[in-house]
Parts: C-alpha cells; sequence; structure tokens
C-alpha cells in the first residue's frame, strides 16, 4: 500500500506493509502515475511503515530512480529499518538515492 | 545432524503465496525463540527462493512449491524450496549478483545473493525441465532448547 502526497516540487511516496514480489507491482504502479502527472523535482521514498522487504524492494527504488532521471528529478529514501539499509546496500542503491 | 522437528507445506505458484510461504515458515521457526533479525533474515531469504520459483520456474504457468523446514541438533534450521518448473541452465551465472532474466520484472538479479547473505549456507541443484532446489541453513544464535 502506498500513500502519495505532492506538495511542488516534491512528491512522497509513503509505502506501507510488506515489499515482496507480488506487493511491489501495486506499488510501482501508483507511484509511477503520479510523477507522469506532477513530473517532480524530488521523490521521497518513505519506508516508515514498512514491515517487510526483499530484494523487490531494490527494484521498486531503481525503477523510480531510472524514470526521476527521465524527468530530470532526484530519489531520497527516507526512514529506512536497519534490515531495509542492509538489503539495499547489496545492491549499492546508497550511490544511486541517498539513504536514511 | 539429527532433526529435531520437520513441517512441510506445498502451494500454489501464485504470488499472493509469498506472504503466506515467509509467515509460515517464520511460525515453524519461532519455537526456537530466534531474535528479530535472525526472523528477518529467514523470512527474506525464504521469500527471495518462492519468487524465484515463481518469476522463473514457473514464468509462464502454475506449478507448485514444496517447502520443507527441519530444525535440526545445535540450533540449526535447515529449509528446502524445491520446484518442478523450468530448471537453471547456468546455476553459477544465475547466482551471480545483478544477473536476471526477467528485468522488465524490475527484478534486481539479488535473489541468491540475498539468500546468501541471510543464511550461512546455500546449496543450489537444478536440472533443466525437471525443476530446482534450494537448501538453506542458518545457526542461531539464540538461548532457547525447547523442541518439545
Amino acid at each position: 500500500m502506498v500513500t502519495l502526497e505532492y506538495e511542488s516540487p516534491n512528491l512522497t511516496a509513503k509505502i506501507a506493509g510488506d515489499i515482496d514480489h507480488h506487493t511491489a507491482m501495486t506499488i510501482r504502479e501508483q507511484i509511477d502515475m503520479s510523477i507522469e502527472s506532477y513530473s517532480p523535482e524530488m521523490l521521497y521514498m518513505d519506508f516508515r511503515d514498512v514491515t517487510f522487504m526483499d530484494s523487490s524492494g531494490i527494484g521498486l527504488v531503481m525503477g523510480r530512480y531510472k524514470l526521476m532521471r527521465e524527468v530530470g528529478g532526484q530519489v531520497e529514501v527516507i526512514n529506512t529499518s536497519k534490515h531495509i539499509k542492509r538489503v539495499m546496500s547489496l545492491a549499492g542503491l546508497d550511490k544511486l538515492a541517498k539513504i536514511r | 545432524m539429527k532433526v529435531l522437528n520437520e513441517v512441510n507445506i506445498n502451494f500454489l505458484s501464485r504470488s499472493s503465496n509469498e506472504g503466506y510461504a515467509r509467515i509460515a515458515i517464520s511460525g515453524f521457526v519461532s519455537q526456537l525463540d530466534p531474535t528479530v533479525d535472525e526472523l528477518t533474515d529467514i523470512k527474506t531469504a525464504v521469500s527471495e527462493a518462492v519468487t524465484n520459483c515463481i518469476v522463473h520456474a514457473y514464468a509462464d504457468t502454475l506449478g507448485k512449491i514444496y517447502i520443507t523446514a527441519r530444525i535440526l541438533e545445535n540450533n540449526t534450521v535447515y529449509i528446502k524450496i524445491r520446484d518442478r518448473g523450468c530448471g537453471i541452465e547456468n546455476i553459477k551465472k544465475a547466482m551471480e549478483p545483478m544477473f536476471t532474466t526477467a528485468p522488465n520484472e524490475e527484478r534486481a538479479g539479488l535473489g541468491f545473493a540475498v539468500m546468501q547473505t541471510f543464511m550461512d549456507k546455500v546449496r543450489v541443484n537444478s536440472r533443466l525441465g525437471k525443476g530446482t532446489t534450494v537448501v538453506m541453513l542458518k545457526k542461531l544464535t539464540s538461548r532457547a532448547d525447547n523442541n518439545g
């Protein structure tokens, strides 16, 4: 599940629940629709309410990073737990997007 | 190593069963009183292996996924995840980080890398057209020895 809030020029995607291959598809579709509507300068992906994440979360961030680059924007990943940071660091995501 | 307890589950390769698989296995492993980190590691590895079955082994079809989970002596968890799908042509290549045959699904190609990072041992056997078996082991550092 994802809640999207746009406050020009930033889009915040608050993700809640488990991120796996099953749920990632819906989350990414919803975020992408908002990116295409608003062309934000910054996309904040908020992981505060994420209860579980496997490597599908890496694909989710990488895909949004590519899309944001196409519209001239950036991605920042916020409120990540220790586990989520560990999964993301496996992919070197910290080199693509700011993670905190 | 002596088997102290065992469960077997099987289910269809629908993506909605990914959550079920990791919850079922974490429920079984919970009797060892693992730490939150250990349980998260196991859930993540199971999720990756089951997703591989769904995305790759049964890419264009539905099939059954079989999981055997065991508690071995010495606080060790054994998990076997097996499919009867297409098999892996080159296991070494498949296990390379960032290698994926499903880039359109936004797969990062890190399934095996995650399993290897979060579990102590990962063994993969596969035969083309017959299926793949992944066996993972993890020794828990936690305290309990209450397997009765």
